[in-house]
């Protein structure tokens, strides 16, 4: 089991180093949001109070929505996805091993976009590098836990680029409601380091719920 | 459909167009006064709206494990009663909200669970409307998330620190107010099993039809 997501991890990180498309496009589109809102709101240097940890999370939704959207797309493209589902894998191993490629890869983008709106919003936002690891860490997950189920099963539906979004953004509210608070308790002068620890483990709560749900339905939801 | 469909319909009716002189008899709230009187629909429809999502939930997680059609139509008919009495319960909730606590929304954890239920049924009628085939099993894995937040909206309350009144409201009221929200409470339940029941034999007709269409083809 551990050793097919393993395998599912590996060949999808090998196809998206030899092309990066979808590390590109997204962190391009992550970047554009971030530089909309840095033009819209900071004005003479100085950020609405909480501003970053927003607009931190809005890059990461909208640039991790680009990127599950075409996860799937690519098999569905190559015509690998039947090849996939047939081969003597177990359907939740196929889930874990897609779900770690995204999430390697948000972090990947990650790393460029939280300098970024530091940066531009004067946010100490490395203040405690600990913690903003945790915060988006579990963030990302419980995003990506959900948004892998729904692009997988999306694959065959009709204006799939329209509905992903649609389902993706209600049920992943509680993840990046506490995203936010977490990384605007983190921005404050001085921490309140018990603030951030409960929303972290809020979030790693909605990231158990989130992936034993996706667990469970992943394999009636992908057969026939 | 069903014999008890008509009685049964005309005693809710009935019950709908008594229940406003119970409240109106029911003594007023010491601190709210008049705005209190809300209380009586808003939490009725409080309580369908979540029901009606369980009903949803569980109906999907049968269909998607059994594959029967039949559990599909009634997960259809309620996530459409889920989005109706989320939408009384989101209408009367700020109506209450501006003159108890002078805001009308609050991003209280009870009220963002709340909505996003609600948008979760939403989402669930949008996909099964737009998503093309194979968009029932699509619209079920949906429903069992939005299953998933009833809980968290019920025990919010309880576990954070919010302005919403918690659960244990309830059964410390007088028995005057009593009287009037647990009567209450049965107008909303029945007219949710009289729409649910509606809602399901339409889809059972439409189903019987397309059935008809095809075997006309062949």
């Amino acid at each position: 089991m551990i050793r097919t997501a393993w395998l599912v991890l590996k060949k999808d990180l090998t196809v998206e180093v030899r092309s990066l498309e979808i590390a590109y496009t997204t962190l391009f589109f992550a970047v554009s949001c971030i530089l909309f809102f840095a033009f819209a709101l900071v004005k003479e240097g100085k950020a609405p109070e909480d501003g970053a940890a927003g607009i931190l999370w809005i890059a990461i939704a909208f640039g991790g929505t680009l990127a599950l959207g075409r996860t799937f797309e690519r098999e569905r493209q190559s015509e690998t996805l039947r090849a996939l589902l047939m081969a003597p894998a177990a359907r939740p191993a196929i889930y874990v091993g897609k779900l770690l490629g995204i999430v390697a890869l948000l972090a990947a983008a990650e790393v460029v976009l939280v300098p970024l709106v530091a940066f531009l919003f004067q946010a100490p936002l490395l203040s405690h590098p600990f913690w903003l690891a945790a915060v988006l860490l579990s963030g990302t997950i419980g995003f990506a836990a959900v948004g892998t189920l729904f692009s997988a099963m999306l694959v065959r539906a009709r204006s799939r680029d329209v509905l992903l979004p649609v389902l993706l953004y209600p049920i992943t509210v509680p993840v990046i409601i506490a995203g936010v608070r977490a990384t605007a308790a983190l921005l404050q002068p001085d921490v309140e380091l018990a603030l951030v620890r409960f929303w972290v483990a809020l979030l790693i709560a909605l990231d158990v719920v989130f992936v034993t749900l996706a667990l469970w339905t992943f394999e009636p939801l992908m057969t026939d | 459909m069903p014999k008890w469909f008509v009685p049964l319909a005309a005693a809710t009716a009935l019950m709908f167009a008594a229940s406003p002189f119970l409240i109106a008899n029911a003594p007023y709230e010491a601190t709210m006064g008049l705005v209190q009187k809300i209380f009586y629909y808003h939490l009725p429809s409080a309580w369908v709206f979540l029901l009606s999502a369980i009903v949803c939930g569980i109906a999907s997680a049968r269909f998607l494990f059994g594959g029967s059609p039949r559990q599909d139509r009634l997960a259809y008919a309620a996530a459409e009663l889920t989005v109706l009495f989320g939408a009384i319960v989101l209408v009367t909730g700020p109506l209450w909200a501006r003159k108890a606590w002078g805001v009308w929304w609050q991003w209280d954890v009870r009220l963002t669970s709340s909505l996003m239920g609600w948008m979760v049924a939403w989402a669930y009628l949008l996909v099964r409307k737009y998503g093309g085939p194979g968009s029932d099993k699509l619209a079920a894995g949906l429903a069992l998330f939005g299953m998933a937040n009833v809980p968290f909206v019920y025990i919010s309350v309880n576990y954070w620190r919010t302005i919403h009144p918690a659960t244990s409201v309830v059964p410390t009221l007088p028995v005057d107010m009593g009287v009037a929200l647990w009567f209450a409470v049965a107008c909303f339940l029945l007219l949710f099993v009289l729409l649910l029941r509606l809602r399901v034999y339409l889809e059972e007709q439409r189903a019987r039809l397309d059935a008809l269409y095809l075997s006309l083809d062949e």
